[in-house]
């Protein structure tokens, strides 16, 4: 079972961690990314290519599915106007076993950050900034290519 | 060619002023870097935005691209900054 969403209102994990664990499988593991409150930020806006972001955020998904023979993948993007402390994003998995569950939700973070067209827009005060691309995230994401 | 619709994001729309629109490149341009540098040809925010190729990506038809990717035949074409998502 493959679920994604694009939304402007808040993730509920507790909701999306309950449906992973009815998914039938002995494991879920998830990833939460939230707007960091450490660097003077007050405001976090979240672009996207609508079309095209949740096909992209979809075939991530289906890959994932079949590479780890998962029973349920979930993936949520926030877009538009967020605070420090609110979240951005949320993956989750459900597998078999352990390992399986935990690889294909550091896959998903992973190639999410390379592969769907969003792009992030920081404020602090007057200033506002589009974040830039960074070298860690391309190399977190080349870790899966086989 | 037949008339495209063009998609730009995050600075690259902000620089040049609007989200989408529609145009027809002349014919002899073939892929999506000659896209760029005749729409950079229009200057002002359009030369700003797209001056620099090495800062920029793309998508045809909703699929991502590299810069030597053919447009022919294409309906929408997206230019963007690197994604920063997650």
């Amino acid at each position: 079972m493959i679920r994604v969403l694009v939304t402007d209102a808040a993730i509920d994990v507790a909701g999306e961690l309950d449906a992973l664990e009815r998914a039938g499988g002995g494991a879920v593991a998830s990833f939460t990314g939230l707007v960091r409150e450490d660097s003077g930020v007050e405001e976090l806006f979240l672009e996207h290519y609508p079309d095209a972001t949740e096909k992209a955020l979809r075939d991530l998904a289906a890959e994932a599915m079949q590479r780890w023979s998962l029973e349920a993948a979930t993936v949520i993007h926030r877009v538009g106007a967020m605070k420090p402390g609110e979240r951005i994003v949320f993956v989750g998995t459900a597998a078999a076993h352990r390992a399986a569950a935990l690889e294909a939700c550091a896959f998903l973070i992973d190639r999410l950050k390379t592969d769907a067209p969003f792009w992030k827009r920081e404020t602090r005060g007057k200033d506002a900034r589009w974040v830039g691309e960074r070298d860690s995230d391309r190399d977190a994401a080349d870790r899966w290519k086989r | 060619m037949a008339t495209i619709d063009l998609l730009y994001f995050a600075w690259v729309r902000e620089s040049i002023g609007i989200g989408h629109e529609s145009a027809t490149p002349p014919a002899e341009i073939a892929d999506v870097a000659g896209l760029i540098d005749w729409l950079a040809a229009r200057g002002g925010g359009y030369a700003e935005a797209l001056g620099d190729k090495t800062r920029l990506r793309a998508a045809v038809d909703q699929v991502f691209v590299p810069l030597d990717a053919s447009i022919v035949g294409a309906r929408e074409i997206a230019l963007f900054p690197p994604v920063t998502g997650g």
